[in-house]
């Protein structure tokens, strides 16, 4: 059992202490933030026409509750975000471990990679809706090609730089390469697979909003769109809002996955 | 009797890169009696670590040939970084070797336990490497390499990474742990006083690409263990010749 001395209780005082005053600052300056807006807007020293308010945001956001249709543009957007998130993240998992496995066809593919990876998948955007159609399919399909370069080429690279001294020592015990994966390159490289789902999400929802941006007529993408088009302000920064909320929480729950795996392992 | 358990005869090794060829092994040949401990000494950069890492099937030699008493020879190789896995408590990364080979049976993990209580580490064997000494992180390499019951260890440097205090203690306890489980071992240091305390035999290399030198068999009056053999008498005859062989210039 450990004892804390008395100047560790202090240590650990000060700490909570801290923590306490840097979230109430985060809080206030959130709601100073909101106030202001609030009342420049009650007083006009701005045009709600252009910068909404917070009153108004709300007023919106109970109208689109009313008519069921947020839920369902919110679910629009979530459901594309996950597929291409999910399956951006196992499909670049499966070809960095392939590329490890066969660094001939890694030495083959690295132009090509390079080249797609750099490239800027906007680019692609009309492409694509002519390819895949105007769909759901085609804003999933944009997303992955936005964030599936990214993650081949950063867990690869990670694979590539485990420790060359965890590879040898079990290539002395006998290891085959299979082993050498799962008992040295996939658990060294955890924190970074982690990583890379951030990495991923945010990039999900950046293709998934410009995809629905470019072509849809559901998800908050659209919203947006349609706000602007029509010249409703209110909507176009609710949407952004929520956007804003969704990514946080999955980010958030990321790396809450992180902390368990972590607690778990040491 | 004595019992020869590994022969080399006239083993090579030149690496081949695209910046051209690097001799590391010129010609070494040399016998290895069961149960002795053969220190290997030789200038920086002469192919030490080439040789065991030759031994122990990581590298192929470019000619000669290397033969084991025994075709199932089991060999143990510890590197001078103890590579212990961080994400892996003690007794999993010492069980390591036993799961690679599907050995992983009630006895051998039990004898692992044993030679973790035996050895100081009782109180660490569910905690993580990162709570340990450099000592004792070595020490935790060690009984990983003896869990396969090898027949030789092949040991890099294995005490370089530690101060001169730590150093000289723990190799009295792995010739301790060495000599008490009957081992045979290859060892390669650039501590002339290790070699002298420690081994039954000191091979001397000569500089890159490598020849043996000489070959000195190294008999103290009351050898016992490393520490006290340090002040027999003929320590230091050995140390100042094998200093000579090595023909440090500073
Ligand atoms: N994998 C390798 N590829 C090319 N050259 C190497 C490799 N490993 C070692 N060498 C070279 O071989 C020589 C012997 O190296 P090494 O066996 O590590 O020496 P020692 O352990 O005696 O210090 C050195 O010149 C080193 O640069
Ligand atoms: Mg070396």
């Amino acid at each position: 059992m450990y004892t804390y001395s008395q100047e560790h209780k202090k240590y650990l005082k000060r700490k909570r202490k801290d923590k306490w005053i840097i979230i109430s600052c985060q809080i206030l300056i959130l709601i100073f933030f909101l106030l202001l807006w609030e009342v420049a807007a009650h007083y006009q020293w701005i045009n709600t026409f252009l910068s909404s308010s917070p009153s108004l945001i709300v007023k919106t956001f109970s109208s689109l509750l009313a008519n069921n249709d947020l839920f369902t543009h919110i679910g629009v957007t979530l459901y594309e975000t996950v597929v291409s998130f999910g399956i951006a993240t196992i499909l670049g998992l499966i070809i960095s471990i392939l590329l490890w496995w066969c660094p001939r066809i890694a030495k083959i593919a690295d132009p090509y990679l390079t080249v797609l990876n750099s490239l800027p998948k906007v680019a692609l955007g009309p492409l694509i809706i002519i390819w895949v159609g105007a769909s759901t399919n085609s804003i999933i399909f944009m997303a992955l090609l936005i964030s599936i370069f990214v993650s081949i080429m950063n867990i690869y690279h990670d694979f590539v730089e485990t420790d060359r001294h965890y590879i040898i020592l079990l290539k002395s015990l006998g290891a085959k390469k299979r082993d050498i994966f799962f008992k040295a390159v996939l658990p060294a490289n955890i924190s970074n697979i982690i990583n890379n789902l951030k990495i991923n999400i945010s990039m999900a929802f950046i293709g998934v909003i410009m995809g629905e941006l470019l072509v849809s007529k559901k998800g908050l993408g659209y919203l947006i769109m349609y706000g602007s088009q029509v010249f409703n302000i209110n909507l176009v920064i609710s949407s952004v809002f929520i956007l804003g909320i969704l990514s946080f929480s999955f980010y958030y729950l990321i790396c809450l996955l992180e902390k368990i795996i972590q607690k778990k392992n040491c | 009797m004595k019992k020869i358990i590994l022969t080399l005869s006239h083993l090579k090794k030149n690496y081949q890169e695209d910046s051209g060829e690097t001799k590391a092994i010129e010609d070494i040949s040399l016998e290895v009696e069961e149960g002795k401990f053969i220190s290997i000494v030789g200038p920086s950069g002469c192919g030490k670590s080439t040789l065991l890492s030759i031994l122990a099937n990581l590298e192929v030699a470019s000619g000669g040939t290397y033969t084991f008493e025994k075709p199932s020879v089991r060999i143990a190789y510890m590197l001078q970084k103890d590579s212990l896995f961080p994400w892996r408590t003690i007794l999993d990364n010492c069980l390591l070797g036993l799961e690679l080979r599907n050995e992983l049976t009630e006895e051998n993990r039990n004898y692992v336990l044993h030679l973790l209580k035996t050895y100081g580490l009782a109180d660490f064997i569910d905690k993580y490497p990162n709570s340990l000494s450099g000592g004792m992180r070595q020490r935790v390499a060690l009984i990983r390499t003896l869990a396969i019951h090898p027949d030789i260890l092949l040991l890099d440097e294995p005490f370089s990474a530690l101060d001169a205090m730590t150093r000289v203690a723990l190799a009295e306890d792995v010739y301790n742990m060495i000599k008490k489980e009957g081992k045979t071992v290859l060892m390669v240091t650039h501590d002339i006083g290790e070699a002298v305390s420690l081994s039954d035999k000191i091979v001397v290399l000569t500089k890159r690409p490598s020849t043996v030198k000489k070959i000195y068999d190294i008999h103290l009056t009351g050898k016992s263990t490393p520490i006290k053999n340090r002040k027999c008498k003929e320590f230091s005859e050995y140390y100042d010749a094998i200093w000579r062989d090595l023909d440090v210039h500073i």
